[in-house]
């Protein structure tokens, strides 16, 4: 790591058998030791094979980054100017941006209809549109506002868990049941809103945390109400504005009305829609509300709370309606996964899942509508790609948050695109732009 | 009242654990900023390695039980060090002077693959040790429960007080605690004056895994079993403490942690087992609203 | 002269940090459509006040109001902090410049009307969609705005983020988007500090333009140059305390306020004086 200046082999191999060395201290009791149970007890199996592999393989490796360090040094002595400009000539990047938009939205919309996709692709499409949904929700209160939450799968749970209680016990349908889970989940944003409003930073993530703790523990011992760690089961799904989908076919049904075949298909293509839509909603809300005062009054918190104050804003207000709109769209998607599940439990709801919109938002760019997208497209997706490898596929995924991290710590758009201008919008850099510290 | 006193004793126990964790927490926190979010991770690994280290001594004939605990813990402490050096170098160092979620999302990306990696090496079931210590001293009888105070809990004590004071003394009294604090300050300044600032900061990553492995050991020792899910809970839970007691100072995290480890504590022993954790973490949002920056925590006022 | 007519009335305010007095007992006015300058050496308490008039700090005791021309009364000790923008109308730069760095130049000065905005129909949902009368408003902001950033220069630089200009246009840009929402009296911060002579020159003309439209200004400044030429009374502050009030001509030659400059105490600054004249 040390150094731009390219350095000769033998400090290459130097610095690997370092790292080699301490693979080998790091491997050496967990990787080199398996702990066995025997009887009451346990025993341990040395692994010796699995520890010097492993070792090798780090040297090895080490020595290859070395090399290529150096290579790369190498390369910007020679041709120093602006390599970077050569590879993505600013017009062409600008289109990109502007493309890239209408192009997702466009395979977003074909993609059932597309030949060789099936279930599988259609179910994991909604997979990663309800991750999408809940990046662009969870967007407005870490990326606009500038308020770090961690619980945020708190109000995913509360509408989930709010929708199969009003479904199941009250008999409200879907698109009634909706409107009531989005409140909900808002009034929960703003109960906790109201608590942290004085806190800053790291103080407010973990009460957030905390937070998502809490709803997650009471769900999962008020047995009672929400069937404890068995869950609830039997949630109504939903039907096409009052046509169920049904095998059965005949009058009444989807493929009755519509005069189609009986096919399970409908129902997830339908769901898919769904939830395309509830994105999108989610999207169109986020963007005219940026243009809104209400919108320049979150990021003026993010970018100087001060300032923002002196200039008559209620942080009050603002933080609340940041923290309740953002829970409005986490209790809408939950809301959608209770319906689409017909089962939940605590288990959907840890903490895990906080993290993992959060990696969305702040891989996409904090404030990034497209880049929150991509993000959940590449977080979701990739995870599904792994799928075969379970055991190593948390693995894998804990390391790749680093390593994109170490890669784009600003993620993947990183500039913010002003909310109005007297000429031709011009994107602001990174480096302006402030992360807040609420 | 025995019952109470029985709790007590309990309780201390159990903060002490809480308190070495959130040391590590604070301290990261004091000098760099960002919530070391693996850390609790570290403290799981500590815990693993601590129980390698009792089985190959048990496995080598090593029976004198002070000698035994003595190598573990140096054991421990040295290779779970290990883990904290790796943590921050791959993780942490890239994204020093970056924004500031950079480092956060890196250190649940790394919490997420240390769990992972000791499920996979070490396997997903829990892992039980026979007791090492046993026996207790019995302080009193009289009533209907009698107050135990167990040799475990008593060398968890003493061994948690020993390491504190050490440490204390480190901080006050070293060249290196000296490092330390200057960074805390001022990293900038602290360069420009000669301080290694990367080595500084390194080595308090270093301390903090050390001191998460002292509690990892102690957990395994108190509990008689871990599994690779440890870290989570307890690391927020430490957190948590220190949080409490005020991010970024070294007595408040073992203030905070003895409160929580009390709150936990006496809220299983009179309400309910389920909601301990609900009671601990209500009690750090109702705490915070009255003190923002924690119990000891220095207010922060920001200059307009 | 006509009678006097104070927008802000202040009386024994005082501010206590723990063991130390940052104001004690100050008592001034500030005439309408006046420029009131408060002076004083490093620490005096100056920015202190401003953080009282602007509800940063509570104040520990005294009070200070704020006199509309309608004759509608603010008591600003006791008013929630966004009220005193909002309904008081008290706007304010500061010593150290915060701009929404990451936000444009226009848009910095399109928050400073959230308030009108949201009076105006922003809570409709129609505000929301993007069409009905709420655009018209929205654009009469805008026009607003321009109309601020001519004034100030700006304008080939509105679509600029405000982090990216340089020292003297942050420091117009402040005031231009404190004027925005159309305060009845300004407080400036020492506006003129780090500012070229030809930028303080403009920045002369600006005060005194926004002053002739009717707006008060109250100004913290440590350029007597500025002080001197454009205000038209003086304030001055040691420890926390007033130690001279009148016009700018009295002010400056007041043995008090001279001694307050030079650090020392007033009968040491005679004795030093009589001292040099034995000699
Ligand atoms: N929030 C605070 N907490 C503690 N002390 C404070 C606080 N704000 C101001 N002070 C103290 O009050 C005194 C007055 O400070 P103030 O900033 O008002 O001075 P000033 O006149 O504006 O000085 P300068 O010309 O340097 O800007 C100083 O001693 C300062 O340290
Ligand atoms: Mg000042």
């Amino acid at each position: 790591m040390s150094g731009a200046a390219p350095r000769g082999m033998a400090a290459i191999v130097r610095d690997a058998g370092l790292a080699a060395l301490i693979a080998l201290g790091v491997g050496a009791p967990l990787l080199g030791l398996r702990t066995e149970p025997v009887g009451r007890g346990l025993t341990l199996i040395p692994r010796p094979g699995l520890l010097l592999s492993v070792v090798a393989a780090v040297f090895v490796g080490r020595i290859l980054v070395g090399l290529f360090m150096a290579q790369r040094a190498l390369r910007r002595r020679v041709i120093s100017p602006a390599p970077r400009a050569m590879l993505a000539p600013p017009g062409f990047r600008s289109w990109l941006g502007r493309a890239a938009g209408p192009a997702m939205l466009a395979f977003a919309l074909l993609l059932p209809f597309m030949p060789g996709i099936g279930r599988y692709e259609i179910d994991l499409g909604t997979l990663v549109l309800t991750y999408v949904m809940l990046g662009w929700g969870l967007n407005i209160v870490v990326g606009l506002a500038g308020l770090l939450d961690l619980g945020y799968v708190a109000f995913y749970a509360v509408g989930a868990y709010s929708y199969a209680l009003l479904a199941k016990h009250l008999e409200i349908g879907f698109w009634a049941a909706l409107p009531l889970t989005g409140l909900c989940s808002a009034v929960w944003g703003i109960i906790l809103g109201f608590p942290v409003l004085r806190l800053r930073g790291d103080y407010l993530a973990i009460v957030t945390l905390a937070f998502g703790e809490i709803i997650r523990i009471v769900l999962l011992n008020w047995v009672g109400l929400t069937g404890g760690p068995n869950g609830m089961s039997g949630i109504p799904r939903p039907s096409f504005f009052g046509l169920p989908f049904s095998m059965a076919g005949g009058e009444g049904t989807f493929a009755g009305f519509f005069g189609l075949e009986p096919s399970p298909l409908h129902r997830i293509i339908f769901l898919y829609y769904l939830i395309l839509a509830l994105a999108l909603v989610t999207n169109f809300v986020t963007i005219r509300l940026r243009r809104h005062p209400i919108g320049r009054a979150w990021e003026a918190l993010r970018e100087d709370e001060v300032a923002s104050r002196a200039l008559g804003l209620s942080v009050v207000a603002v933080k609340l309606t940041a923290f309740a709109t953002g829970a409005l769209f986490g209790g809408f998607a939950g809301a959608f996964f209770a319906t689409r599940q017909g089962f939940i439990s605590p288990e959907s709801f840890t903490f895990i899942e906080s993290a993992l919109i959060l990696a969305i938002v702040v891989l996409g760019g904090m404030g990034s509508q497209i880049g929150v997208a991509t993000a959940a497209v590449v977080m979701i997706g990739g995870f599904e790609l792994f799928r075969d490898l379970e055991q190593f596929r948390m693995l894998v995924f804990g390391l790749a948050m680093v390593a994109i991290m170490v890669w784009r710590p600003r993620g993947l758009v990183s500039s913010r695109e002003p909310s109005v201008a007297l000429g031709a919008r011009k994107m602001v850099g990174a480096e302006h732009v402030a992360e807040g510290r609420g | 009242m025995d019952y109470a006193l029985q709790q007590l004793v309990n309780g201390l126990t159990l903060g002490m654990i809480y308190g070495l964790i959130a040391l590590g927490y604070t301290m990261v926190y004091g000098i760099i900023g960002m919530i070391n979010f693996a850390h609790g991770d570290i403290f799981m690994v500590g815990a693993f390695t601590a129980l390698i280290g009792f089985l190959l001594l048990g496995m080598g004939g090593v029976t004198f039980v002070p000698l035994a605990l003595i190598l573990v813990l140096v054991l421990a402490m040295a290779f779970t060090s290990l883990y904290g050096f790796t943590v921050e170098r791959l993780a942490y160092r890239p994204l020093r002077g970056s924004f500031r979620l950079a480092p956060l999302i890196s250190a649940i990306g790394m919490s997420i693959f240390l769990q992972n990696f000791v499920q996979v090496t070490q396997g997903a079931r829990v892992k039980p040790l026979e007791p090492v210590v046993q026996g207790g001293v019995v302080l009193s009888r009289g009533g209907t429960v009698e107050v135990t105070l167990s040799y475990m809990q008593i060398s968890i004590i003493l061994t948690t007080l020993v390491v504190l004071t050490v440490f204390t003394l480190i901080i006050g009294r070293t060249p290196l605690g000296r490092a330390m604090r200057a960074c805390e300050q001022d990293r900038r300044m602290a360069s420009l004056l000669g301080i290694d600032t990367d080595r500084t900061i390194s080595l308090t990553f270093v301390i903090g895994a050390a001191l998460a492995a002292v509690a990892g050991m102690m957990y395994l020792l108190y509990y008689g079993v871990i599994d690779f899910f440890i870290g989570f809970v307890a690391g927020i839970k430490a957190f948590t403490a220190a949080v409490l007691g005020g991010i970024g100072s070294l007595p408040g995290a073992v203030l905070g942690a003895l409160l929580i480890g009390m709150i936990e504590t006496f809220w299983s022993a009179y309400f309910s087992v389920q909601y301990k954790d609900v009671a601990a973490f209500s009690i750090l949002a109702i705490a915070l609203i009255f003190l923002p920056s924690g119990i000891l925590g220095r207010h922060e006022v920001e200059k307009v | 002269m006509s009678a006097p007519d104070p927008i802000l009335v202040v009386e024994n305010l005082t501010m206590r940090f723990g063991g130390l007095v940052a104001i004690d007992a100050l008592s001034f006015e500030a005439e309408r459509g006046d420029i009131t300058a408060i002076i004083g050496p490093n620490g005096a308490g100056k920015t202190t006040v401003f953080n009282c008039l602007t509800g940063f700090y509570r104040p520990t005791g005294g009070s200070i109001v704020i006199r509309h021309a309608d004759g509608t009364t603010y008591p600003l000790h006791r008013l929630v902090q966004h009220r005193i923008a909002k309904h008081a109308r008290v706007a304010r730069t500061f010593q150290n410049i915060r701009l929404f760095g990451g936000m444009t130049v226009l848009e910095n000065l399109m928050v400073a009307q959230h308030n009108r905005l949201m009076g105006e129909g922003g809570r409709t949902p129609f505000a929301l969609m993007g069409f009905g009368p709420f655009q018209k408003r929205e654009a009469a902001a805008v026009e607003r705005a321009r109309a601020w950033l001519d004034r100030v220069g700006l304008t080939p630089r509105a679509d600029d983020p405000a982090a990216a200009l340089p020292y003297g246009a942050q420091r117009r840009l402040e005031i231009a988007r404190a004027m925005c929402m159309e305060p009845v009296i300004l407080c400036l911060d020492e506006p003129a500090a780090g500012l070229n002579p030809r930028e303080s020159e403009e920045l002369n003309d600006l005060l005194r333009s926004i002053k002739a439209e009717g707006t008060s200004i109250l100004l913290i400044e440590h350029d007597m140059s500025v002080v001197m030429r454009i205000s038209d009374r003086v304030v001055v502050l040691d420890y926390g305390q007033k130690i001279a009030d009148g016009p700018p001509d009295a002010v400056r030659d007041d043995p008090k306020v001279i001694a307050a400059y030079l650090g020392v105490e007033e009968e040491e600054a005679l004795a030093v004086d009589a001292a040099l004249h034995q000699e």
